[in-house]
């Protein structure tokens, strides 16, 4: 309960808090139950005091009652009653803590080869992903499936965390023979950031506190990294994508003549003034304002959602994009992709399916498999005739209206897409918009 | 403003562009208006996402009939100042069935399922509402830590866990058959601070209860709780004291703390430095897997 006193120096520290701008970043985990990812978590959320003190009695109650002393910190993430009656994840759960930096989303995902759809979700928004390997086991499958997903899937941010440094005497040769092999597997990668940190998830060392056991390693404990990654270079804020999700037109007295468009600046930025083209009509005009509920904006930029007025009537509605007339995303109706089939039944060639991009919803069908992925050996089934559950392939789709899209190397708002069964509604794969193999690189791109 | 969005600029964002999605892409959306500090939240995001358009949905507020009496005097306010179109549903049928509110337990049990599942079942057939909009939060509770921020109901208004929608980047599926529907929750990435926070930046009305101010209550177990009339038996001895309530539900299930936080500073203070759940003042939140089992059934 509160104390009845209210201390000044809490509320100062709200103050502080309040005055503070933090960022957001959210990173992805996977793992099974052994290999200490949700003691891991429990630790993190635990240490950061993202736990309240009823939730930990809870556990304490638990792990108690199950013959066991202390707090089992696994228990903190445990969800579903199935899960733990299986002692499996089966699902992707979302879990939050703060510190006074850094506002944090933890995409937690089981790392079986069962549940790659869920690793791939779990990676589909996050800045980072913690991949976990344990010190006794080196690498494993499991650990080398997720650095790859969290690559396929644009991640920008690679951290190997090389856990129960405990169970191996907190010993630095491991470590090392470990990050040696790991930096030799990725170099097939094209990840750009990849770090190591040694941790015990259980004993807590180098995870929110130093601790005592590993004075050989000088850098960032896993929480002071995931505070100070980079991140404000990771955003898109060349390439002005600006899909239309609604036309506001509130036809009252005041705002008789009022036509503004709403949506998210996926990518970019926009000023007034700026000269800007609609797609598909290719219809110009400017920009006249750019409308908040809290007043006008000079600028809006990648992650704003706003509402913005041309100079012109011209016609745009729910589906179409406004862009820059210098910087147009590519309008096909025929693209390549690597897609991540998501459903008990096989994907089809040349069955109709529904591709949702951005806000645009067309109807379209695979044309070819180009080869299959074995997400484990990394190699590629040119044999492969179907995609099934959890598998992943690299195909050719025919659209029957174009879609205004990036390479989601270079955009990943801008190179994603859903796949939707019509009949039964469900989402059965998620893309990414590859470069097509035939086309040479454009010596533009980074 | 910076090249990058703070998290609650990030957050706020997030949360328009999902109003927006749910408003383009269904038939006859709703908003529930649970009248709690997230749902003033939320009725200030809808705002902002249709701005300076009028919010383009109706509010409904499946009522208990034992909220509250400041509650009701908020919600018929604030309609009234907004314009808002708003829909009072509730399960009065099922009232004659009532057991004495001075039995807890008892009577949270009725009221879980009759008046707040079993009412926003029917009204949401009633009306016809193909996705209804709440203020849920994945961090509130465990089992909703796996919910999708478009939640898929089948006919019975049911939620199955294990067989959830993938759902990536911001690309939401939104499409059902009849008699199907969708549950929303643009604040699925808040957490209790963040609402807080967002609360006293943004300067959002909220009911008069969440501010401390000596009230009469009663102590029963182990949560005090407003000195009700129909909560009280003859031992239940009324005590006045400096309490607020972290958050607002129905009278006899919600536990006040003792506070003397007055001014919304201090409360943010407190939020921020808690070391107790907020859920912890609830009597009908109690209890290992309640509300994964209550959400099955289709609880919001």
């Amino acid at each position: 309960m509160t104390s009845p006193q209210m201390h000044e120096e809490a509320v100062e520290a709200a103050r502080e808090i309040l005055r503070r701008r933090m960022e957001l970043l959210r990173f992805t985990t996977a793992g099974s139950v052994d290999d200490g990812k949700s003691t891991l978590i429990g630790r993190l959320l635990i240490d950061s005091k993202a736990v309240f003190e009823d939730q930990l009695q809870h556990v304490k109650q638990v792990t108690e009652r199950s013959g066991r002393e202390g707090v089992d910190l696994a228990l903190i993430t445990d969800g579903l009653r199935a899960e733990r009656e299986q002692g499996i994840t089966i699902d992707v759960a979302y879990r939050y803590f703060s510190t006074p930096k850094r506002s944090f989303i933890i995409a937690d995902t089981p790392g079986h080869v069962q549940y790659t759809r869920n690793m791939v979700t779990g990676a589909s928004t996050a800045n980072a992903a913690v991949i976990l390997v344990d010190a006794r086991n080196g690498l494993v499958t499991q650990s080398l499936r997720h650095a790859f997903i969290s690559n396929l899937l644009g991640i920008p941010h690679l951290i190997v965390a090389i856990n129960k440094m405990d169970l191996v005497d907190y010993s630095e040769d491991v470590f090392e023979q470990i990050r040696g092999q790991f930096r030799e597997w990725a170099a097939k990668l094209d990840a750009h950031d990849i770090q190591y940190i040694p941790i015990s998830a259980l004993h807590g060392d180098m995870v929110v506190e130093r601790g005592e056991n590993m004075p050989w390693y000088q850098g960032y404990t896993l929480l002071g990294l995931l505070e100070n990654l980079e991140i404000s270079a990771d955003r898109n804020l060349q390439d002005f994508r600006f899909p239309v999700q609604l036309v506001c037109r509130p036809q009252t007295e005041e705002l008789h003549d009022f036509r503004g468009y709403q949506g998210r600046v996926e990518s970019g930025s926009v000023s007034i003034g700026d000269e800007v083209v609609a797609l598909p009509s290719g219809l110009r005009s400017k920009v006249a304002q750019i409308v908040t509920f809290t007043g006008d904006l000079d600028q809006a930029v990648s992650g704003q959602s706003v509402t913005i007025t041309l100079e012109d009537d011209i016609d745009i509605s729910r589906g179409d994009m406004i862009v820059r007339p210098g910087n147009m995303p590519r309008v096909d109706n025929e693209f390549e992709a690597a897609i991540c089939w998501m459903s008990d039944e096989p994907m089809q060639a040349r069955k109709k399916y529904l591709i949702k991009h951005s806000t645009r919803t067309v109807r379209g069908f695979i044309k070819q498999l180009r080869y299959g992925i074995d997400v484990d050996s990394l190699h590629r089934d040119e044999e492969a005739t179907e995609l099934n559950l959890n598998e992943i392939g690299r195909c050719i789709l025919k659209v029957q209206k174009p879609i205004f899209c990036d390479f989601y190397a270079h955009n990943r708002v801008g190179g994603a897409f859903i796949i939707i069964d019509e009949l039964t509604n469900l989402t059965v794969g998620a893309g990414m918009v590859w470069r097509p193999l035939r086309e040479p690189p454009d010596p533009a791109e980074g | 403003m910076g090249q990058i969005l703070s998290h609650l600029e990030a957050l706020e964002a997030e949360s328009i562009h999902i109003f927006r999605e749910v408003f383009a892409e269904f038939r006859n959306p709703v908003m529930l208006w649970s009248v709690g500090k997230d749902s003033s939240v939320l009725l200030r995001l809808a705002q902002k996402a249709f701005y300076p358009g009028a919010i383009p949905f109706p509010m409904m507020h499946v009522d208990t009939t034992c909220k509250f009496p400041e509650m009701y005097e908020f919600r018929d306010r604030i309609a009234d100042e907004l314009g808002l179109n708003l829909i009072v549903e509730s399960n009065t049928a099922a009232l004659k069935h009532a057991p004495p509110m001075n039995k807890p337990g008892r009577y949270c049990d009725f009221c879980s399922r009759n008046m707040k599942t079993e009412a926003l079942l029917a009204a949401i057939e009633k009306h016809g509402f193909d996705a209804a909009i709440g203020g849920a939060r994945r961090e509130e509770e465990r089992s909703r830590a796996k919910e999708r921020v478009f939640s898929f109901r089948d006919e019975f208004g049911q939620w199955d866990p294990k067989n959830q929608r993938p759902e990536l980047w911001n690309l939401y599926n939104t499409r059902v058959h009849e008699g199907e529907g969708i549950r929303v929750f643009p604040l699925s990435n808040w957490t209790e601070a963040d609402i807080w926070r967002y609360i006293q930046v943004e300067e959002i009305p909220i009911v008069d209860l969440y501010y401390a101010a000596e009230r009469p209550v009663i102590e029963k177990g182990g949560c005090l709780l407003r000195a009700d009339e129909r909560l009280m038996t003859d031992e239940d001895e009324v005590k006045t004291e400096w309490v607020r309530w972290r958050t607002l539900g129905c009278v006899p299930c919600t536990g006040a703390v003792r506070s003397k936080a007055t001014t919304l500073e201090e409360i943010v203070a407190e939020a921020l430095t808690a070391t107790h759940s907020e859920r912890e003042n609830r009597l009908v939140d109690q209890g290992g897997d309640s509300m994964e089992d209550k959400k099955k059934d289709g609880y919001f």
